[in-house]
C-alpha cells in the first residue's frame, strides 16, 4: 500500500476514535440546561424524554473498548501499514507464487516476525513430520497391509481426495473409479504414487471439425460395440473406417495406452458415461481430466501413505 | 407550507396501511420459505427435482423476502406513520409515497420471479439484477425525498430520536445499495461487478454488514424508539443515551464489514480494524437497549398483562443477546471457531426472529388498529398466543443452531494426536448436524404457525373497522414556523 493510503487509513481510523472519545465525554457533562432526572423540553406525539446521565456501568464499558482498541491497533496491524509491535501477521500477504511464498516464510522467520499460518504449519510439521517420514521409509504394498498405516492413509483421503473420488473412493462422472483394479495411468504402487506427486492432464480432443455428426455416430457406436454392446453392425462397421484417428491414442485394438492416459475402450468402464449419447458427446466436445499435483500441498510423504491406502482399494 | 396553511391537517395513513398489509402478508411468505428450505436440509426431495424450487434458488428468495419485503416493507410504513405523527405534519409528497409503496412491491414480485429463475447478481443480500437494482435506486430515492421533506417541513422545533434512526438509516442504505450494485451489464438479465477479488469481497461485506447495520439495526431502533415508549406510556430513559449511542452506532458500524472476512485474502489490517471497532461497537449497541428497556421503569407490571409490550421488550433481550454475540464473534479467535458454521445463521436469526421480526410484530398490533379506527386488535388473547409460539420458535431456533454450529465447529477442528490428521470428514459433521437442523425446522413451523395467527387477527381487526381519518389541529402560528 502506497504512503499516502497509509496515511489515508491512520488519520481516518484515529480521528474517529477521537471523535468517539470526545462524542462520550460531551455527553457525560449536563450540557442541555435541565436539570438531570427531569424531562426534556421538547415532546413528540406525547413522547418525552428524561435527561437522565449515561449509565455508570454502560460508560465504564465504553471507555475499557475503547482503551483495548487503542491497544490492539498497537500490537497488531490495522493502522494502515503499520505492522503493530508484536510483529504478528495471519500469512504471508502479498506473495503471488510459491516460491515467493518460501522466501517470505525464510525470511519471517529470521526476522523473528510471527506468521501465524507459517508457525502452525512448522509446529505441525515439527510434531508429525517424523511420524509420516517412518512411514515413507517403508514400501507401499507393506504399509497396504498396515491396518494403522491404511487409517491413516484413509483420513489424508477423506480430506482431500473424497471431494472428486468419493469418500467410498468409487469416484463419479469424469472422476475414475479407484477400488476397480482399471488404471488410466497404470496401478503399480510407483505409478499411483507418481500421478499423486504430479498431477495428470487427461486430453481428449474435439472431432466436432474432422467428423460430421453421421461420422461420430458411427464412431460412437464402433466404441460401443468394442466393448461387447449389442449395437447396430452396419453403423459400427462404417465407425470402425475412421476409428484409425483414433488408434492414435486408443491403439488399433482399442485398448487404450497408460503412457498417455488414454482410457481402455474395451472394458465397458466409462469415465464420462457409456451412453451412446454420452460417447457421442465425448467425440463432438472432447473431454479435459485433471488430476491436481498434491506434492506441494501434501508433501511426499504424506502422499506415500495416501497411495498405500490406495493401492490398498484394489489389492487386498 | 407557510402562512396559508390550513389550520387543521390530516395525516396520510393510506400509505401506511398499505405497508402494514404487506408486511404481515411478505412476513408469511418469507418466513414460510425459510422454513420450506430448512426441510430441504433434512429432506432434499423435497425440492421435487425441479430447479426453481432447488435449495440455492430458494435461499435468496427467503433472504430478500424477509429483509426487503417484509423487514423493509415494515420500516417504510412505520417511518411514513412515526414522522408525520412525531413532526406534526403531512407526508411531503402523497404521490411519491404511493410511489415508494407501489415501485417497492413491484421489486419484490421481480425478486419473486426472477431469482427462481436463477437470474442472480451472486451478491449476498443483493442477488437481484441490474435492471431490478435500478428500480431499488429510484424507490430508494422516492422514499428519501418524502422522509426528509417531510422532517423538513416539521412543525416540532426539534427532530425526535427515532427519525434520527431512521434517517440514517435511509442514507446509509441508499449508498450501500448504488455502491455495492455497480456493474457492468452484457445483457437484460446477466451483468459483472465492476470490482474484483479481495476488493469485490470487501465491497460485499462493507455492504452486508451494514445492511445489517442500518436496515436491521439502525431502522429498527427507530421503530423502538416510537412504540416502547406510546406502549409503555413511559418517558424516554435517558435523552443523552440516545445522543451517544445514536451517533457512536452509525458511525462505527460503517467499519465492521471485514470481521465476514477473517483470516481471507483481504489485508490484515483491513480485518483489524474491522475486528476493533466491531468489538467497541458492543457498548452502544447496548445504549439503544438500555434507553428502550429502561424505558418501562415504573411499568414493568404491565409485562404481565400486556403481550404487545412484551413482544416489545422482548426484542429489546433478543437485541441485547445478539449484539453481544456479534462482537464476540468478530474477534479472529472466537471467528476461527464460529466461522462458516451454523453458529452464524443462528446469530442472524437471534437478530432477524428475536429483534426484527418481534419489534416489527409488537409494533403492527399497535398500529393496526388505530389504522383502522379500532382500540385494539380484534383478540389480544391471540397475540399472546403469537408471542408465545413466536417465543419458543426463536428459542428452539438459535439454541439448536448454537449447538450445531459449535459442534461443526469443533469437529472441523478436531486433530488425531497421534498423526496430525483431521479427526472427521466434512460430511460426518453434517450427518451430525441433522438432529438440530429438526430443531431448528421445529422452531420455524411455531413462527411460521404465530405469523399466520398474526393474519388472521389482523383481517379480524380490519373487517372491523374503518380507515382511520386522523387530523390535528394546528395553530397558524405554529403552521408558519420551520416551514419549508
Amino acid at each position: 500500500m502506497s504512503s499516502f493510503w497509509s496515511a489515508w487509513i491512520i488519520v481516518l481510523t484515529l480521528a474517529f476514535l477521537v471523535f468517539i472519545i470526545w462524542l462520550l465525554r460531551w455527553n457525560m457533562n449536563n450540557y442541555t440546561g435541565i436539570k438531570e432526572g427531569e424531562l426534556m423540553d421538547h415532546e413528540f406525539d406525547g413522547i418525552v424524554e428524561i435527561n437522565n446521565p449515561l449509565p455508570r456501568w454502560w460508560m465504564i464499558l465504553f471507555w475499557v473498548t475503547i482503551v483495548w482498541g487503542f491497544i490492539y491497533l498497537a500490537l497488531f496491524p490495522g493502522l494502515g501499514n503499520f505492522q503493530g509491535l508484536l510483529g504478528w501477521s495471519s500469512s504471508n500477504q502479498e506473495v503471488r507464487s510459491l516460491e515467493e511464498s518460501r522466501t517470505a516464510t525464510e525470511a519471517h522467520r529470521e526476522a523473528g516476525l510471527i506468521v501465524q499460518y507459517d508457525r502452525e504449519v512448522q509446529a505441525a510439521e515439527e510434531e508429525f513430520g517424523p511420524i509420516f517420514a517412518a512411514l515413507s521409509e517403508r514400501p507401499i504394498p507393506e504399509l497396504a497391509n498396515d491396518e494403522d498405516a491404511v487409517e491413516i492413509g484413509q483420513r489424508l483421503f477423506l480430506q482431500n481426495c473424497a471431494q472428486c473420488h468419493g469418500s467410498n473412493a468409487m469416484g463419479g462422472k469424469g472422476f475414475p473409479n479407484l477400488t476397480d483394479d482399471n488404471w488410466l495411468y497404470g496401478g503399480s504402487p510407483d505409478a499411483i504414487k507418481t500421478t499423486l506427486l504430479q498431477g495428470r492432464q487427461g486430453q481428449m480432443p474435439s472431432f466436432s471439425g474432422q467428423f460430421n455428426e453421421q461420422q461420430i455416430t458411427e464412431l460412437a457406436t464402433y466404441v460401443l460395440s468394442m466393448s461387447g454392446r449389442k449395437v447396430d453392425p452396419e453403423l459400427a462397421a462404417a465407425g470402425k473406417k475412421n476409428f484409425a484417428v483414433c488408434s492414435a491414442c486408443h491403439g488399433m485394438d482399442g485398448k487404450g495406452n497408460q503412457q498417455l492416459g488414454a482410457p481402455n475402450l474395451t472394458d465397458n468402464i466409462w469415465l464420462y458415461g457409456g451412453s451412446q449419447a454420452a460417447i457421442e458427446e465425448t467425440l463432438q466436445n472432447g473431454r479435459n481430466g485433471v488430476m491436481p499435483a498434491w506434492k506441494d500441498i501434501l508433501g511426499e510423504d504424506k502422499i506415500h501413505v495416501i497411495s498405500a491406502y490406495v493401492y490398498g482399494l484394489s489389492n487386498d | 407550507m407557510s402562512q396559508t396553511s390550513p389550520q387543521q391537517i390530516e395525516y396520510n395513513l393510506k400509505v401506511v396501511r398499505q405497508f402494514a398489509i404487506m408486511t404481515v402478508i411478505w412476513g408469511i411468505i418469507g418466513m414460510a420459505l425459510g422454513v420450506w428450505i430448512a426441510a430441504q436440509l433434512i429432506w432434499p426431495e423435497l425440492n421435487f427435482d425441479t430447479p426453481w424450487l432447488t435449495y440455492s434458488r430458494l435461499r435468496p428468495l427467503h433472504t430478500n423476502a424477509v429483509i426487503f419485503a417484509f423487514g423493509t416493507s415494515a420500516l417504510m410504513g412505520t417511518s411514513f406513520y412515526i414522522v408525520q405523527k412525531t413532526c406534526r405534519t403531512r407526508l411531503f409528497s402523497d404521490k411519491l409515497a404511493a410511489f415508494v409503496f407501489w415501485s417497492w412491491q413491484t421489486v419484490i414480485v421481480l425478486a419473486v420471479i426472477t431469482l427462481p429463475l436463477g437470474l442472480t447478481s451472486s451478491k449476498e443480500y443483493a442477488e437481484l439484477e441490474w435492471p431490478i437494482d435500478i428500480l431499488i435506486a429510484l424507490s430508494w430515492i422516492a422514499y428519501v425525498m418524502v422522509f426528509f421533506g417531510t422532517l423538513v417541513k416539521r412543525r416540532t422545533s426539534h427532530i425526535y430520536v427515532a427519525n434520527w434512526f431512521y434517517g440514517g438509516f435511509i442514507i446509509t442504505i441508499a449508498v450501500l445499495h448504488i455502491v455495492n450494485s455497480m456493474v457492468l451489464p452484457v445483457s437484460l438479465t446477466k451483468s459483472y461487478s465492476v470490482y474484483a477479488g479481495a476488493v469485490d469481497a470487501m465491497v460485499q461485506w462493507w455492504y452486508g454488514h451494514n445492511a445489517v447495520g442500518f436496515l436491521l439495526t439502525a431502522g429498527f431502533l427507530g421503530m423502538m424508539y416510537y412504540f416502547v415508549p406510546k406502549q409503555a406510556e413511559r418517558p424516554v430513559y435517558s435523552y443523552r443515551l440516545s445522543v451517544v449511542h445514536f451517533w457512536a452506532l452509525i458511525g462505527l458500524y460503517i467499519w465492521a464489514g471485514p470481521h465476514h472476512l477473517h483470516y481471507t485474502a483481504l489485508p490484515d489490517w483491513a480485518q483489524s480494524l474491522g475486528m476493533v471497532m466491531s468489538v467497541i461497537l458492543f457498548v452502544p449497541s447496548w445504549g439503544g437497549m438500555i434507553n428502550g428497556i429502561m424505558t418501562l421503569s415504573g411499568a414493568w407490571h404491565k409485562l404481565k398483562t400486556d403481550p404487545i409490550l412484551r413482544f416489545l421488550i422482548v426484542s429489546l433481550s433478543f437485541y441485547g443477546m445478539s449484539t453481544f454475540e456479534g462482537p464476540m464473534m468478530a474477534i479472529k479467535s472466537v471467528n476461527a471457531l464460529s466461522h462458516y458454521t451454523d453458529w452464524t445463521i443462528g446469530h442472524v436469526h437471534s437478530g432477524a426472529l428475536g429483534w426484527v421480526a418481534m419489534i416489527t410484530i409488537g409494533s403492527l398490533y399497535y398500529l393496526i388498529p388505530r389504522l383502522w379506527g379500532q382500540t385494539q386488535m380484534h383478540s389480544v388473547r391471540w397475540i399472546n398466543i403469537h408471542f408465545w409460539l413466536h417465543t419458543i420458535g426463536v428459542v428452539l431456533y438459535i439454541v439448536a443452531l448454537w449447538i450445531s454450529g459449535v459442534m461443526q465447529g469443533l469437529m472441523w477442528r478436531a486433530v488425531n494426536a497421534e498423526d496430525g490428521t483431521l479427526t472427521y470428514s466434512f460430511v460426518e459433521s453434517v450427518e451430525a448436524s441433522y438432529p438440530f437442523w429438526f430443531i431448528r425446522f421445529v422452531g420455524g413451523l411455531f413462527i411460521v404457525t404465530g405469523m399466520i395467527l398474526m393474519a388472521v387477527n389482523c383481517y379480524r381487526t380490519i373487517r372491523a373497522g374503518k380507515p382511520t381519518v386522523e387530523t390535528i389541529n394546528v395553530a397558524p402560528r405554529e403552521a408558519a414556523t420551520h416551514s419549508a
